[in-house]
């Protein structure tokens, strides 16, 4: 399953954890240890399975599914337009993400290709919804390592970009916005400025959290050198999104991905952040850059917004033709893609959800090994995943 | 002293002290709840606090603590009944005792011990039983590691805590609380007497250790792994409902309140004002207050750090106490013996 051998591996995990060694002699029988269903550190109810030989985590499994909803089943009796209602409730954190992809996928099957204004709109959004999403993260790590305060301040401000979806959806959560071909509604009067203010006073969160918990001693004693994963082992176990960047991997669907030339993102100027050291802060600290980034992106989108209609010509009913499309996007959580089948009905023939969240904690049995259980909790908080993304 | 005064007999003395030390305790923990975590701890994160149960919130925690009291009464069926049912009882007795020593007045002092801080600090230690207890008899993986966590800790930062304290001592030169007052309020900075002479300003080091060292003791972050909510979701206490809670919770401020007020009459001059003869009447009303309000300050930096700090790992907890606190200690004590024979 890994590229890494088990002896190479090991090595590494005894190198990890050389200063958190217990002493062998002393070792005591071990002790199983359910985190979760029912734990804060796990956003819902994922189950991590754990050994424990005192503190010491000897194995960790994580058990999925608590949460399974079937919407890959669900689609299959839902129309094509029907369905973004579903896909909302996936990452229900950056929900209008979750839309766009699908919406892709169907719009390649149809031929239709939204016009420029609502590309760019689409991108604003998706991009709202990723600083929603993440400015979450940015306070709950916080939470995770016990600090009570930043994750106020991420409530708080995160408020802010909600009421702007809202404003121009109609929904906080689910806005269920895009449409084959374009998007529903153009965006209200006034939209533009709020926004831009807005994006200011997420610029001003971002540094109060850079204040809080980057610049913090024990923050950083308990993130840095915590759950190192290398690139390669990130590539290997199809880790996606912010954790392959913190390993040193320059990777970004916005600006690699097919998906790209779809969104508006060729159209302004931003940068991929990476970090080299793959540990827990590294992985918060290109969160936070990416939240700065896409504050920025949105800013520039908002100035050069183009005019025009916001939806292309589609049939009243769509009848999507036969055919198979796979579109990723580069979501808040990570990669996320829909393989969509059509047999040329009203409704998708099957559809698979590729969701990052199921990647990103298939790493948790590898990376948990030899680690403390106060540490479980930094890298699970710091791996970051939605449950909801996890069993679909 | 204070029977003598008012000529009451032993007997009648005695009671009138015990019901103010039981009248304190549950009025600390509900000031210091009111004012730091729902008042303080929500001003910072930008919110209100409560604000529905009588003016401002303040009956908040008189309708929590009803809502306690209407719980049902669980005990898992796999805990040790007798030692589940004790702990909190012991980790609230611990923290009664501590009342006991703790002057307020140049008489308002329960019982005034010549090994006053001695007995205090032994008091303290007693609620790491209880904790420990606590997490053996609640049947509960995540308790025991609480309860284990709970026990290293209580017992590493016992060391600095008592450590710190041997400064003021070697300066005062009494183990009795009153007489580290009294030695405060008689102290001259350089041959001025205004203020006396608070022991904050040779033993700042040693109020300083103090001062983190009562942090871990009494489990706020960033020392709280025994109670790490995000990881052992309440460790020790993770079984306890209702009243049993509620005890623990009236412990874990009483406490606090009361090493605050230690703090206060080691290192802040205690109940004397400056201008008042020592033994002035007029200080058996005025102390108190005076105590309060140093208890209060001393109260905010607790919660203030608590409020804004994530908490340590316990490897990491173990190694500032061992390889940073006690070393440290170890000098301000050597510093202060050379400095209290040199002058």
């Amino acid at each position: 399953m890994t590229a890494v051998s088990d002896r190479e591996q090991l090595s590494y995990i005894a190198g990890q954890a050389a200063d958190a060694r217990v002493n062998v002699e002393l070792q005591a029988g071990d002790m199983t240890l359910n985190i979760g269903p029912q734990h804060p550190a796990t956003h819902g109810t994922l189950r991590i399975a754990v050994r424990l030989d005192g503190e010491q985590v000897v194995q960790a499994e994580p058990v999925a599914g608590y949460m399974h909803r079937g919407y890959e089943k669900l689609t299959e009796v839902r129309t094509f337009p029907q369905v973004t209602t579903l896909v909302n409730r996936i990452d229900w954190l950056g929900s209008f993400a979750n839309e766009v992809p699908f919406i892709l996928a169907a719009e390649d099957l149809m031929g239709v290709e939204a016009p420029e204004r609502a590309k760019w709109i689409r991108t604003i959004l998706f991009e709202l919804s990723r600083i929603a999403h993440i400015s979450l993260f940015l306070g709950d790590m916080g939470v995770q390592l016990g600090a009570l305060t930043p994750v106020f301040f991420a409530f708080r401000d995160r408020e802010r970009v909600l009421n702007q979806i809202e404003a121009a959806t109609g929904g906080r959560f689910h806005p269920n916005f895009d449409r084959i071909g374009g998007l529903k509604d153009d965006l209200p009067a006034g939209w533009i400025a709020e926004t831009k203010a807005t994006m200011e006073k997420m610029r001003t969160f971002c540094d109060e959290i850079e204040d809080l918990l980057m610049g913090n001693e024990i923050f950083a004693a308990r993130c840095r050198g915590v759950g190192v994963i290398p690139p390669d082992v990130a590539l290997a176990y199809g880790l996606s999104g912010a954790n392959t960047r913190a390993s040193g991997v320059d990777w970004d669907l916005r600006r690699d991905g097919d998906s790209a030339k779809h969104l508006a993102y060729d159209q302004v100027d931003w940068k991929v952040w990476t970090h080299p050291d793959g540990d827990s802060f590294a992985r918060f600290w290109v969160r936070l850059q990416e939240t700065r980034e896409a504050t920025r992106i949105v800013d520039q989108l908002c100035d050069g917004l183009p005019g025009g209609p916001i939806m292309a010509k589609v049939p009243r009913i769509i009848k999507v033709p036969e055919g198979e499309s796979y579109v990723v996007t580069e979501n808040p959580l990570g990669q996320m893609g829909y393989y969509v089948v059509s047999k040329g009905d009203l409704g998708p023939f099957r559809v698979k959800i590729r969701s990052a969240s199921f990647n990103n904690i298939s790493i948790v049995p590898w990376v948990l090994k030899g680690v403390y259980v106060p540490d479980v909790i930094t890298i699970l908080g710091s791996l970051y995943f939605i449950l909801g993304d996890i069993d679909r | 002293m204070m029977g003598s005064l008012l000529a009451l007999a032993y007997w009648q003395e005695t009671t009138i002290k015990l019901l103010i030390v039981l009248l304190v305790v549950p009025s600390a923990s509900l000031i210091l709840v009111y004012v730091f975590l729902f008042k303080m701890m929500s001003f910072m994160q930008s919110r209100l606090g409560p604000m529905e149960a009588g003016p401002y919130g303040t009956l908040q925690l008189i309708a929590e603590a009803i809502k306690w009291l209407q719980k049902e009464d669980i005990q898992p069926e796999g805990s040790d009944r007798r030692v589940f049912i004790a702990a909190p009882i012991v980790v609230l007795t611990s923290t009664f005792l501590m009342y006991v020593v703790l002057p307020a007045g140049p008489d308002a002092v329960v019982s005034n011990l010549d090994t006053g801080i001695f007995y205090l600090l032994a008091v303290s230690s007693l609620s790491a039983l209880g904790v420990l207890m606590a997490g053996w008899a609640s049947a509960n993986k995540y308790a025991l590691l609480g309860g284990l966590r709970a026990a290293g800790q209580l017992i590493a930062y016992e060391l600095p805590l008592v450590l710190a304290t041997m400064g003021v001592v070697v300066q005062a030169g009494t183990l009795n609380l009153q007489g580290i007052v009294l030695a405060q309020a008689e102290g001259e900075i350089f041959g001025w007497g205004g203020i006396g002479n608070p022991f904050i300003l040779t033993q700042f080091l040693g109020f300083f250790i103090f001062m983190i060292a009562a942090q871990a003791e009494l489990t706020q972050t960033p020392f709280d792994m025994p109670v790490a909510e995000s990881e052992l979701v309440g460790g020790y206490h993770i079984e306890y409902t209702g009243f049993r809670f509620l005890l623990f919770f009236m412990a874990e401020f009483g406490t606090t309140f009361a090493f605050a007020a230690a703090a206060s009459v080691l290192f802040l001059g205690g109940w004397w004002i400056p201008g008042f003869d020592a033994d002035d009447n007029i200080l058996n009303i005025l102390g108190p207050g005076v105590m309060l309000a140093k208890i209060m300050f001393l109260c905010f930096l607790i919660f203030w750090v608590r409020f804004s700090y994530p908490r340590l790992r316990e490897d990491q907890l173990q190694k500032f106490a061992w390889k940073f606190l006690i070393p440290l200690s170890l000098v301000n004590i050597a510093l202060t013996g050379v400095f209290k024979v040199a002058f």
